[in-house]
């Protein structure tokens, strides 16, 4: 405690704290330009920093950090365009929300769940940081894989209207997940021999052409057709009603991204998409879901930003970097001759505590940041629609490319939008479609990893308690409706019989 | 606010954060010792090997006043034959390198690409790289000698894990190793991890009976006590690190991942001479020194021709490992 207080006085220094709002200015502008993730801006701000002392450094790297988490979720609301990949489940409820005249709203529930998150998430850090550094290696391939499984089965949940149409668009989304080199044995899947599809299809490529580029080709084929008007901009603060129905998802939302942030290969898609369907399966409010249901934009914004904090207690406590960014932190670490690890903490204790303050006082800029900003932004959405659909696409493009510097991930962009352009005529569901991209390369590894490591037998996948237990979960949502049938009143079996048959035709 | 207003933000926005990136370096005039405007390809993503490389290069070449505007920008993909491709592109250009090691050696194979590294104009080999035989603390191995023995006796029982994709230094050094002590490559259960971060996760947890990867991300682990290093790949034993050699423990092999730079085929001899000079005076500045100090590296410099042999041999000894895995 006395160690936090005094990273406190560290970080309240007038040039670190000159140095954290940087950061976040920084952080939040990446995070709203496409095609910059943090991880890059850290890569190009490396070398700048070489003349800094660490602490500093750091303090605007965690700044940045934080930012682009902020930030990212701003263009996935407004205009449906992730910036980054933790961002993309923010669109699923966000965008709907904003076209009903909610953007201020939507935003605010994100910029306060972020904060939460990240408010909690550095909490877990102090209290938590060397029992997590002793079990989140215990987390294998197994245990993931069911973690994968289970994520499938809250697929259902996204599918929509019509089942046979959701899973159509999975299968699309699981095949492009496939696209790429396996991973395994190094042999070419689905790339045609093209180099530029070696690395596999990044998912923000994919979400940025089947939401904005699909929408934006849509709205233009119904232009004509439809009379236009500016979309409504309603009242900016978030209604006693909203609080009352985001306030838990908030807190929720740390639960499910602070372990995952942690463990090796954890990342944000996948527990910001799980914080999602948690969020409709507890919603009193489930038919909003897919219409701008605020609940599915606190829960996963604040589990992305939980998640980020649980990244930096494994890259702190074992030098293992779970995502880019922190990838990028560590190699900065090492330039200043830091080795991140075990002895970290008593090695270099000043530099930890000032960080881990910097973060709390990185994530009270951000929120004032973004809080007041929430209903400016929201205004952008009264750009006539031909203007706005044409930034978007102008958005778009500049994201796609900006990545690679590379045209063909700009073609690529607009074939997957076309793709999202049929998939809306003919009614498919686009979610599902992301989700496959994330889920599968995910579930495939990690399965093939399990295998690999038992020699084949399938008994791989079952030999961790964690992974058994993940599975008696499955079993019981799978069957919890059957279960439930026979619980409180048990009817005849036939007659249970002729209703299931009913409800598979 | 007016829409006008908002749009004019975003605009300037966009100018004020994408514009100075896009912009090109101008040719100034300058001293004539110095080398003018160079761009630095690097064919991974920014904070990987060859991106801190090419970064700390070029610092140490503008902080010894060799070099003036060098512009390091990335262009990953395919293991950095998307990057190679763009350099073999652009024939004749002396303004370009390009940063690049073994790994995409290997790479060329297994993603079929169609230029090979020996399409490029060797400049210089700058550094190596060890790799370490790793094993979590309690482990039943001690001694490389007792892990070849259990390998032998069951290679589906014993995992090897490695940061790297097939193809990869990570991925060929166990497999020279398996190579060396008679096992058939099609027996090695190689999993691969997502670079050295999640390899070390999984061997801290025992997911896997040993890992091979570089030694940069270990040291920590290794001074907690946490890792044991069985061997190291190189010649040499690794100042800092007790354990012997491979070649002491009886393995007949030498492996380091190394990286140089190449530039584009096709330019003129003076082009040429220019960078093998530049990046000679470059590995004699204190900057570069530190530089290497700093991140663990060995200094490994060999210029111009002496790198090309190297070169060359590297190619046919990755091309024969892939070819046994049906890699190549």
């Amino acid at each position: 405690m006395e160690q936090l207080l005094n990273g406190f006085a560290t970080a309240l220094t007038p040039t670190h704290l000159l140095l954290a709002a940087i950061g976040v200015l920084l952080g939040t502008a990446i995070g709203v330009l496409p095609g910059i993730g943090p991880a890059m801006a850290v890569a190009l701000l490396l070398p700048v920093t070489y003349g800094m002392e660490p602490t500093g450094a750091f303090i605007m790297f965690a700044g940045i950090y934080y930012g682009g988490m902020f930030g990212g979720s701003t263009t996935s609301i407004l205009l449906n365009t992730p910036g980054e990949s933790a961002a993309v489940v923010a669109a699923f409820e966000g965008n709907p929300m904003a076209r009903k005249g909610r953007g201020a709203q939507a935003l605010a529930a994100a910029a306060i769940g972020h904060f939460t998150g990240g408010i909690i998430g550095t909490l877990l850090i102090v209290l938590l940081a060397p029992f997590v550094a002793k079990h989140a290696v215990d987390i294998g391939a197994p245990d993931l894989f069911a973690i994968m499984v289970l994520a499938f089965i809250a697929v259902t949940s996204v599918l929509g209207a019509s089942r046979i149409r959701g899973v159509a668009s999975l299968l699309i989304g699981l095949t492009l997940g496939l696209v790429g080199l396996d991973e395994m044995t190094g042999q070419q899947r689905l790339t045609f021999g093209s180099l530029h599809l070696a690395d596999g299809i990044d998912i923000v490529v994919v979400a940025v052409a089947l939401f904005a580029v699909g929408e934006a080709l849509w709205v233009a084929a119904h232009l004509r057709r439809k009379p236009f008007e500016p979309i409504p901009v309603g009242r900016p603060w978030l209604s006693r009603a909203d609080l009352k129905r985001t306030w838990k998802p908030w807190l929720r939302g740390p639960a499910i991204g602070f372990p995952f942030g942690a463990i090796p290969a954890g990342g944000a898609e996948i527990p910001t998409f799980l914080s999602y369907v948690t969020e409709k399966r507890l919603s009193k409010h489930k038919d909003e879901f897919g219409k701008g249901a605020i609940e599915g934009v606190a829960g996963p914004e604040s589990t992305a930003s939980a998640s980020a904090a649980g990244t930096l207690v494994t890259m702190l406590t074992l030098g293992l970097p779970t995502t880019a960014v922190a990838a990028v932190m560590l190699a900065a670490f090492q330039q200043y001759g830091i080795q991140p690890g075990p002895l970290l903490f008593q090695r270099e204790s000043g530099l930890v505590w000032a960080l881990i303050a910097s973060l709390f006082i990185g994530l009270t800029l951000l929120l004032v940041l973004n809080l007041p900003l929430a209903p400016l932004w929201a205004k952008l959405l009264r750009i006539p629609r031909p203007y706005l659909y044409a930034g978007i696409l102008f958005f778009a493009s500049v994201g796609a490319y900006a990545v690679n510097a590379d045209i063909f991930d700009l073609l690529l962009m607009f074939v997957i939008g076309l793709l999202g352009f049929g998939m809306r005529r003919y009614g498919l569901p686009v979610l599902p479609a992301i989700i496959g991209v994330i889920l599968g390369p995910a579930a495939e590894q990690q399965m093939r990893r399990s295998l690999q490591l038992s020699d084949g037998s399938l008994t791989g996948l079952v030999n961790s308690p964690m992974a058994i237990i993940v599975y008696v979960v499955v079993l019981i949502i799978v069957f919890f409706p059957l279960i439930k049938k026979f619980l409180p009143k048990p009817t005849p079996p036939a007659a249970s019989e002729v209703e299931r048959e009913k409800v598979d035709a | 606010m007016s829409v006008k207003v908002w749009v004019a933000v975003a605009t300037a926005l966009l100018a004020v954060l994408l514009v100075p990136p896009l912009l090109t370096p101008g040719a100034d005039s300058g001293e004539t010792s110095q080398v003018r405007s160079l761009r630095v390809l690097v064919p991974n993503q920014p904070g990987g090997g060859y991106d801190i490389t090419a970064r700390t290069a070029a610092k140490a070449m503008e902080d010894a006043d060799l070099l003036r505007n060098a512009e390091v920008f990335n262009l990953p993909g395919a293991g950095g034959t998307v990057g190679l491709g763009r350099t073999v592109g652009e024939r004749g250009n002396g303004k370009l390198i390009m940063s690049m090691g073994l790994g995409v050696v290997g790479a060329v194979y297994t993603n079929k690409s169609p230029n090979s590294l020996l399409d490029t104009t060797p400049i210089a080999k700058l550094i190596e790289e060890p790799d370490i035989v790793v094993v979590p603390k309690d482990s039943p191995y001690t001694s490389m000698q007792q892990l070849v023995d259990a390998w032998k006796a069951s290679p589906g029982t014993v995992q090897v894990g490695g940061g790297s994709a097939p193809g990869g230094p990570d991925h060929l050094a166990p497999m020279l190793i398996a190579k060396a002590v008679g096992l058939a490559p099609k027996d090695v259960r190689y999993v691969p991890y997502d670079g050295g971060g999640e390899l070390l996760a999984s061997v801290l947890g025992g997911k896997i009976a040993f890992g091979v990867s570089g030694v940069g991300e270990y040291r920590d682990q290794i001074q907690a006590g946490t890792l044991r290093v069985l061997a190291v790949t190189s010649k040499d034993r690794i100042a800092g690190i007790d354990a012997p050699t491979l070649k002491e423990s009886g393995v007949d092999v030498e492996f380091t991942n190394w990286r140089g730079i190449v530039a584009p085929p096709g330019i003129t001899q003076t082009d040429r001479d220019k960078l093998v000079d530049l990046l000679q005076r470059m590995q004699k500045t204190p900057q570069w020194a530190e530089a290497l100090q700093r991140n663990g590296w060995t200094d490994a410099f060999a210029p111009g021709d002496q790198f090309k042999t190297f070169l060359e041999n590297e190619n046919k000894r990755v091309a024969t490992v892939l070819k046994d895995l049906g890699l190549a």
